[in-house]
């Protein structure tokens, strides 16, 4: 019972790097595309028209 | 029995923490990169064509108004703020794209998959596809001022809409039966068959030509830049190469 539970874990870390990089960038991508606080928003507003977001 | 109950969570193995500083090196070399030239690519191509539609967003020229206006007006000249900030915000845009393609190259590689600077232009194409042609389908790349349906709503269905096509797209390269092929058909389909928030009325001041100009250039561009970071992601993956933590 112990040991399936430790396997499963272990082959579970395998993807985790990826995952935390995969959510590390969505993150960036929704500060500079999605977020609309207004410094943001004129800071990234060509880059958002110009890479297809919806911008205002 | 304690002593293996503890094993359950085992701290973070070496391989792991470098497999993670290996992503994340790649990705910011790919994005740092291709970010500077894609910035350049959209300064030279797009810029000029959202400059010259913000003088119609703002009033500074009026068509359909009598008078003939001139399709070549004097546009602003280089802003080092202005442009400054659209390099930087180009290369941490791509730099979040290169996160989540070289992530998924890793996986892919763990799966047995060759990842090269040759098969990351493929990669890059399904980015294109993913993050912005899927999305841009239904709601075209805008020009300031064109009319358009609520910020939040759209965002939900760009959002919606390019996690479908990630799907799909990983689907086609990688599920190798018909069935995951018709799932991603239907992934792809599906966000346009019900459709993006719409203008309830149009009242854009832009004209065609030029709004019509723009997504071109958009996605023109779009597709230039999505394939330089597919060919950096993997270049820079197969560069930082290490021998024995993928295995």
């Amino acid at each position: 019972m112990t040991t399936k539970t430790l396997k499963t874990s272990v082959s579970g870390t395998r993807f985790m790097p990826a995952l935390f990089a995969v959510i590390l960038g969505l993150g960036v991508i929704t500060l500079t595309g999605h977020v609309q606080a207004s410094a943001l928003h004129d800071a990234a507003h060509d880059v958002r028209h110009a890479t297809g977001f919806p911008c205002h | 029995m304690t002593p293996h109950m503890t094993c359950v969570t085992p701290p973070a193995s070496p391989a792991t923490k470098q497999m993670f500083s290996r992503i994340l090196t790649s990705a910011l070399f790919a994005g740092a990169a291709a970010g500077v030239l894609i910035a350049l690519l959209q300064l030279l191509f797009v810029q000029p064509v959202l400059l010259h539609a913000e003088l119609y967003e703002t009033g500074a020229l009026v068509h359909f108004g009598g008078t003939a206006v001139s399709a070549h007006p004097e546009l602003p000249s280089f802003d080092a703020v202005r442009d400054g900030l659209s390099i930087v915000f180009t290369m941490l845009t791509y730099t979040g794209y290169a996160l989540v393609m070289v992530a998924l190259m890793s996986m892919a590689q763990n799966l047995g998959h060759s990842i090269t600077a040759r098969s990351g232009l493929l990669w890059g194409i399904a980015g294109f596809v993913t993050f912005h042609l899927a999305p841009g389908f239904s709601l075209a790349p805008e020009v300031p001022g064109v009319a358009a349906a609520d910020v939040v709503e759209r965002q939900i269905w760009w959002s919606a809409t390019v996690a479908a096509a990630g799907v799909a797209m990983w689907l086609l390269a990688f599920g190798g039966n018909m069935v995951s092929y018709a799932i991603a058909a239907a992934l792809l389909l599906l966000p346009h068959l019900v459709g993006a928030p719409e203008p309830d009325t149009f009242a854009g001041p832009v004209p065609t030509e030029i709004g019509a100009l723009f997504a071109a250039r958009a996605f023109g561009v779009g597709l230039a830049a999505w394939s330089l970071l597919g060919c950096f992601a993997g270049y820079f993956w197969n560069l930082e190469e290490i021998s024995d933590a993928t295995t």
